[in-house]
């Protein structure tokens, strides 16, 4: 089976964000694999040590995405395309454009990709990408099996789980508890080092959104303390709740 | 010059910082409380590679370089001891006299699984009255027909019990022979005659495993000689060689996680109404502390990628393991100074460190062999 996976070069999610001019400053952020793609890139090896074939990595970003690309090859894949972006602001619509056509030349069995990214949360370009390529996709998918040439896939379901049938090629996009992603090997990254990874200039295509505005989180207000005796504090605490938070109190 | 790390050297710390702090971190206090050796750590440090990082992809190995080798046991050593010196043991003492000197069908059978992390390594050298004086080795190996004899005790050796291969540096020629009469053996693990003494209890680097061991009459083939007989003492002293640097590169870490602990301590730490990283006596000590692990580290890394680039680096792994090993017991020292009582506690891991960082300063050369080595090279220049 021919898979590719999609990836996104996110912050480290232990990053911390500051603001500039703006605009979140990159730097000295450590940059990473969007963890949800991490799981895609796990659950395509996995795919191919059971049923062979090839898994193929493409990623849309600045030149630093290489290193994204370069792990993903050191924890098996086989080639990668990197799609040079100039704009990191591209929108969701201008991505999924950018890898649908890379997609399309590939050619893939079976697209995966992480079902939302780390930094922007927006969970829109695998779904916005199966539209543009007409195929089916199956999101949030937590076991992924083979039967008949069609992929069956148990998603998360408000409450529940479902469990849907999809045709191939599909697109699926791959939450957390799918699989747990292995380290790229000593052997693997030495070997990342000889695998090929084209290099493709973005088609132009203008975005429909544009960020207007980014803004941190207020900061924490400190915690109030009360001191006392337990009577005195039980008092205290149930005033404060009742005056000032304005718990209402079911009769 | 370059100071940079390549790419692959670059992404290996990090999945080597990422599998230390995840796998191994997280069980250091216990171990070392229950002075337990976790063999199946050491069989993921094989899935991940580590345990044959330098040598060739045909001998099972990463194909990689002895920088990429120090990193591991360094970040491996930033949060356990332990585990960086079961790997430095096991690929600078155990599998480099084998990759270097052994014979095509020593390396097939040996190396291999060795490099692959499915059997552990040792080294055998040191016995009661032979410490640093290598040359009074009086463990005898007796040529009987097609098998050499070994008679003896070894102590302190590193991996002992758990490993499967030992290199065992015994006596083939007369006492008058000194040096020129001693060999290197492959001794396996379960060869009859070849048993274990007493575990070792010791003040730091307590989940590692130390042991004796004991040859009455031990029978082991001939062809396990390893390089040529006579040539053993020159082998153990070119193992050490390389082994001292991945000692210098165990103390880098060691005293790395000291610092990360204590700097984080030092900021968060409020007394007299502000941190305590706000008082110029903290700030010298953390500055010192850096500075040190920086210069330690830079010798470490410069020795490493001697031995890389084919060049002679026994004087530089003398310099970084005696460097090194001192930065490591002064930063440790100082770590658990800055947590004070709670430094002196076992509630947090920089007494650990403090004990682990004094071997660094005694095991494969003291410090003062080290200053010997190194005065030696000088004056023989």
């Amino acid at each position: 089976m021919k898979i590719a996976v999609c990836v996104k070069q996110t912050f480290d999610t232990e990053a911390k964000i500051v603001l500039k001019d703006g605009k979140i400053s990159g730097d000295g952020i450590n940059l990473i694999i969007n963890p949800y793609d991490e799981v895609a890139v796990e659950e395509a090896l996995r795919i191919k040590e059971k049923q062979g074939g090839e898994v193929v990595v493409v990623c849309a970003g600045g030149d630093r995405a290489t290193e994204a690309i370069r792990q993903a090859l050191a924890m098996g894949a086989d080639r990668g395309v990197l799609i040079k972006v100039s704009d990191p602001d591209v929108d969701e619509y201008a991505r999924a454009v950018m890898l649908a056509e890379v997609l399309k030349e590939q050619a893939p069995d079976l697209i995966l990709c992480g079902h939302v990214a780390a930094d922007d949360g927006s969970s829109q370009v695998p779904t916005r990408t199966a539209e543009i390529l007409g195929l089916p996709h199956a999101n949030v998918v937590t076991k992924l099996e083979f039967a008949d040439g069609k992929a069956v896939c148990t998603r998360e379901v408000d409450g529940g789980m479902e469990v849907m049938e999809v045709a191939l090629p599909a697109v699926v996009t791959c939450q957390v508890s799918l699989n747990e992603p292995r380290y790229p090997s000593m052997k693997g990254i030495m070997q990342a080092k000889k695998k090929p990874i084209a290099n493709v200039d973005a088609p132009a295509v203008e975005s429909k959104a544009k960020i207007i505005e980014l803004a941190l989180p207020a900061a924490k207000q400190a915690g109030k303390k009360i001191e006392g005796e337990p009577e005195d504090t039980g008092m205290q605490l149930a005033a404060w709740l009742l005056n000032e938070v304005k718990v209402e109190v079911k009769q | 010059m370059d100071f940079r790390l390549t790419d692959e050297q670059e992404m290996f710390r990090k999945v080597v910082r990422d599998f230390a702090e995840k796998e191994v971190g997280p069980s250091a206090a216990e171990r070392d409380e229950e002075e337990r050796f976790d063999m199946d750590l050491f069989f993921k440090m094989g899935e991940l590679g580590l345990c044959g990082i330098p040598w060739e992809e045909e001998y099972g190995g990463s194909g990689s370089d002895f920088i990429s080798y120090v990193i591991a046991v360094e970040e491996l050593s930033r949060v356990c001891a332990s585990t960086g010196v079961t790997l430095s043991a096991h690929i600078s003492l155990c599998s480099w006299p084998i990759w270097k000197f052994g014979t095509e069908e020593q390396k097939q059978k040996y190396l291999i699984p060795l490099a692959e992390g499915t059997k552990l390594g040792a080294f055998a050298i040191t016995e009661p009255s032979a410490g640093s004086d290598a040359g009074g080795t009086k463990t005898t190996a007796v040529l009987d027909g097609d098998h050499y004899v070994l008679n003896g005790t070894k102590v302190f050796i590193t991996n002992a019990y758990y490993a499967d291969i030992y290199v065992v540096i015994a006596r083939t020629g007369p006492k008058e022979l000194k040096h020129r009469g001693i060999s290197a053996f492959i001794v396996e693990k379960g060869t009859p005659g070849f048993s274990f003494g007493k575990k070792e209890k010791k003040l730091g680097i307590r989940s590692s495993a130390t042991y004796e061991l004991i040859f009455e009459d031990c029978r082991i083939p001939k062809e396990n000689l390893l390089g040529q007989e006579g040539e053993g003492f020159k082998i153990g002293m070119m193992i050490l060689d390389g082994g001292r640097n991945g000692i210098a590169a165990q103390a880098v870490g060691i005293a790395q996680g000291a610092l990360d602990f204590a700097l984080q301590y030092a900021k968060e730490r409020v007394q007299f109404g502000k941190p305590i990283s706000d008082q110029q006596a903290i700030r010298f000590k953390l500055a010192d502390m850096a500075t040190r692990i920086e210069a330690a580290r830079l010798l470490t890394y410069q020795a490493a990628w001697l031995e890389s680039a084919k060049l002679p680096y026994g004087k530089a792994s003398a310099m970084a393991k005696l460097y090194a090993g001192d930065a490591a017991m002064y930063v440790t020292t100082e770590a658990v100074q800055i947590l004070g009582g709670y430094g002196y506690s076992r509630e947090y891991p920089v007494e650990r460190m403090m004990r682990d960082a004094k071997i660094t300063q005694i095991y494969e050369g003291t410090n003062e062999i080290q200053r010997v080595v190194i005065s030696n090279m000088l004056l023989r220049d």
